[in-house]
């Protein structure tokens, strides 16, 4: 009875090493050509990645017009500070893009770019030292980031659901797993009490578990780690949700396990016509999957482009590094790029308008004070005053 | 389950015959001479010598083991000197005094530590949370015959509020008929109204005391574990699913943080089992513990032996039912050996 119990401190999301600044000034300038070179030059590794894409004409296109016509989620000018010992640290500044209806997005980043902020700032499920101090979300005709919680309540697994990362310990050990999908389906309506339990199993079967009518009666510690991923993503599309936001769906799982939770998770996305956006890390799994990439960096979004374009042209200097230290089949680990720095300290308070600014090898004078943000080529938008 | 429970059985088995060597030697080595004590000052070396005899102590230490492990067998605790009477009947009549405190203490302290916890966990470094530390500071810092004398002085002494702390019932009621043992249930039972309020006036300061002792560690218990829960990674899926507060916090949160709180609830009952000892002194309660300690000053023996194999039993009981309890609340826990 000696032991303390764990202290409430904040606890700052592990990636967000600290501190804050003055709101860099981001101009934007959609549709502004570029000031430079406009024929981009093919970085070295790309057409490698390009090769693993599926072939034949992809889809993205299609969803990508829609997209525009009426996004099914519209994130603009999010910002996100994390009240630290250390200081504020601007986790998020100016983040914006649109996810259409029926589009899979990726949302990419090194660790500590901001991905998995932007995902809990967008469910309203930030830590209690997290706080969203500027922007907009607009999810069917309701602000995500302004609505009153109660409503929130009501949209969180009905019309956006989450998967996250180690399925293991994203379920409740000690209650069976049809339980806890039939825990949803109760709350949102999507069934009775008496008819959950069926409802539960006939979810298990949706994901593709065998023996759903026993494994709605298993505990987690009874099934794999891909299995619990299975239920997290029977609990998340259990109500019909129009947006499914996965952060990380693959980290903790068996590697020959993960194409197969991809594979069942995009399968059902499109089947059903919900939209998606994947939180990753994997570039080549953002390529196989997805419809169009979200690049971020220290919690700035640099370049916003469908999955073909990003990987023919990268036009952002940190787009075109992270491709190039992406493994790929034929690359040898000597051919292996690395990307030079480290993310800046967020909580400094005269970051650079540009976040990159260290690390990059194309800096301008003018990046240290403003930042331009267009778009250089049909839906492909960058945040570079000297892009590719 | 079942195969759980048979298994624990089992091993306590072992560890009631090692209670029955441990008090048995134990009350052999204790200084004082048992015969000497009862054949009184003026008795003759003879007298002693005598008594000595016919009390068997005069036996090898190896001999009188076996004769109190075959009374035992037959269910015979042996005769108190103090009182002439069979141990085990007075145990059994003085027992459900300790038990009707102990047990109403460790109510009313879960009925006061488990929200205060709850409550302190969901809004750290609120009011609530650092009345929540103040509390449980005291007490685990304030000694139980402490905690009893200065309520006794404050709130009979001075103001007045409380009976005199003299036993279960007041001189002028009588026990209700023996049905269950307890006061409260038996007086309810017979209709008998003031005697009720009787037995409960009388109860309310010595289970206060034994409460603030037992909430002290039960409190802190679960801010911690539903501190730990409530960061967890299922807390943060039930929440992103939309359920409701109360179900995340009860049906999610709660009963997970429940575990690490049943086990603090098996040590802090084994605690309430000591602390009700020095208890029933201060409140001259007729249970097992005032009686142990009478025994213990007059070196009479076979109530001390009977009253920590009591506490032995009973130890080993409330362990089971820990185990059981753990494993309703974790399935995890039914398959753990």
């Amino acid at each position: 009875m000696s032991e303390r119990p764990p202290r409430a401190d904040p606890a700052v999301p592990p990636q967000l090493t600290p501190a804050g600044g003055p709101a860099a000034d981001l101009a934007v300038e959609p549709g502004e050509a570029p000031p430079l070179d406009t024929a981009p030059t093919p970085p070295g590794t790309a057409p490698n990645l390009l090769d693993s894409l599926p072939p034949g004409p992809i889809p993205p296109a299609a969803a990508f017009s829609a997209a525009q016509a009426e996004p099914c989620l519209a994130v603009r000018d999010l910002a996100v500070s994390f009240r630290t010992r250390g200081g504020t640290v601007k986790a998020l500044e100016q983040v914006g893009f649109t996810v259409g209806r029926g589009e899979i997005v990726a949302l990419v980043g090194e660790s500590g770019s901001g991905k998995s902020v932007t995902a809990y700032a967008l469910m309203g499920i930030l830590d209690a030292a997290g706080e969203v101090t500027a922007g907009t979300a607009q999810f069917g005709g309701t602000d995500l980031l302004h609505a009153p919680e109660r409503t929130l309540r009501g949209i969180r697994g009905r019309d956006i659901s989450m998967i996250f990362q180690n399925p293991r310990t994203a379920l409740n050990p000690i209650r069976p797993v049809g339980k806890q999908i039939a825990d949803v389906l109760i709350r949102h309506g999507g069934a009775g009490r008496r008819e959950a339990p069926a409802a539960a199993i006939e979810m298990l079967r949706r994901v593709r578990i065998t023996d759903p009518e026993r494994r709605a009666r298993a505990y987690p510690y009874e099934m794999s780690g891909g299995m619990c991923q299975r239920v997290m993503i029977a609990i998340a599309l259990a109500c019909r949700p129009k947006l499914l936001i996965a952060d990380e769906p693959t980290t903790g799982i068996d590697v020959t396990t993960q194409a197969v939770i991809m594979d069942l998770l995009t399968g059902l996305a499109r089947e059903s016509g919900v939209s998606a956006l994947v939180i990753t890390h994997d570039l080549a799994l953002a390529s196989e999957y997805c419809d169009r990439v979200v690049v971020m960096h220290a919690g700035h979004v640099v370049e916003d482009a469908p999955v073909r374009d990003l990987f023919a042209h990268p036009r952002h200097p940190y787009t075109a590094r992270l491709l190039a230290a992406t493994p790929t089949g034929h690359a040898s680990l000597a051919d292996l790029a690395s990307i030079p720095g480290s993310l800046p300290d967020l909580r400094r308070p005269d970051l650079p308008a540009c976040r990159y600014i260290g690390r990059c090898d194309r800096a301008l004078d003018s990046c240290q004070v403003s930042l331009q943000r267009r778009e250089i080529a049909p839906s492909h938008l960058v945040a570079c005053n000297n892009p590719l | 389950m079942g195969a759980m429970i048979l298994r624990r059985l089992a091993v306590a088995v072992f560890s009631l015959i090692g209670v029955v060597v441990i008090t048995f030697a134990l009350t052999r080595v204790l200084p004082g001479d048992t015969a000497a004590y009862f054949a009184g000052p003026a008795a003759s070396r003879e007298a002693i010598e005598q008594l000595r005899h016919s009390l068997g102590l005069d036996k090898p230490a190896a001999e009188q083991f076996a004769d109190y492990v075959a009374a035992l067998a037959r269910g015979d605790l042996g005769n108190s000197l103090t009182t002439g009477q069979p141990v085990l009947s007075d145990l059994l009549s003085r027992l459900p005094a300790s038990a009707e405190l102990t047990l109403l203490g460790l109510l009313v302290s879960l009925a006061i530590a488990i929200p205060f916890g709850i409550l302190a966990a969901v809004k750290p470094g609120s009011f609530v949370d650092h009345a929540c530390r103040l509390v449980t500071t005291a007490g685990v810092s304030l000694p139980v015959f402490f905690t009893g004398l200065l309520l006794v002085y404050v709130f009979y002494f001075i103001l007045g509020w409380a009976p005199a702390p003299l036993g279960r019932l007041d001189v002028f009621l009588s026990a209700p008929p023996t049905v269950t043992g307890f006061f409260l249930i038996d007086s309810a039972l017979a209709g008998d109204w003031e005697t009720f309020r009787g037995a409960l006036s009388q109860l309310v300061l010595p289970v206060l005391t034994l409460a603030i002792f037992a909430l002290a560690p039960i409190a802190r218990m679960t801010r911690a574990a539903m501190l730990a829960v409530l960061t967890s990674d299922f807390v943060r899926t039930a929440r992103a699913s939309g359920l409701t507060p109360w179900s995340v916090l009860i049906t999610y949160a709660f009963r997970n943080a429940l575990l690490p709180v049943v086990t603090t609830l098996g040590m802090v009952f084994s605690f309430l089992l000591g602390a009700n000892v020095l208890v029933e002194k201060v409140f001259a309660w007729p249970g097992i513990g005032s009686y142990a300690i009478e025994a213990l000053i007059a070196s009479d023996f076979a109530p001390v032996q009977g009253f920590v194999l009591a506490m032995a039993v009973m130890y080993v009981l409330l362990n089971l039912l820990i185990d059981v309890l753990q494993g309703l609340i974790d399935p995890r826990a039914r398959t753990a050996t």
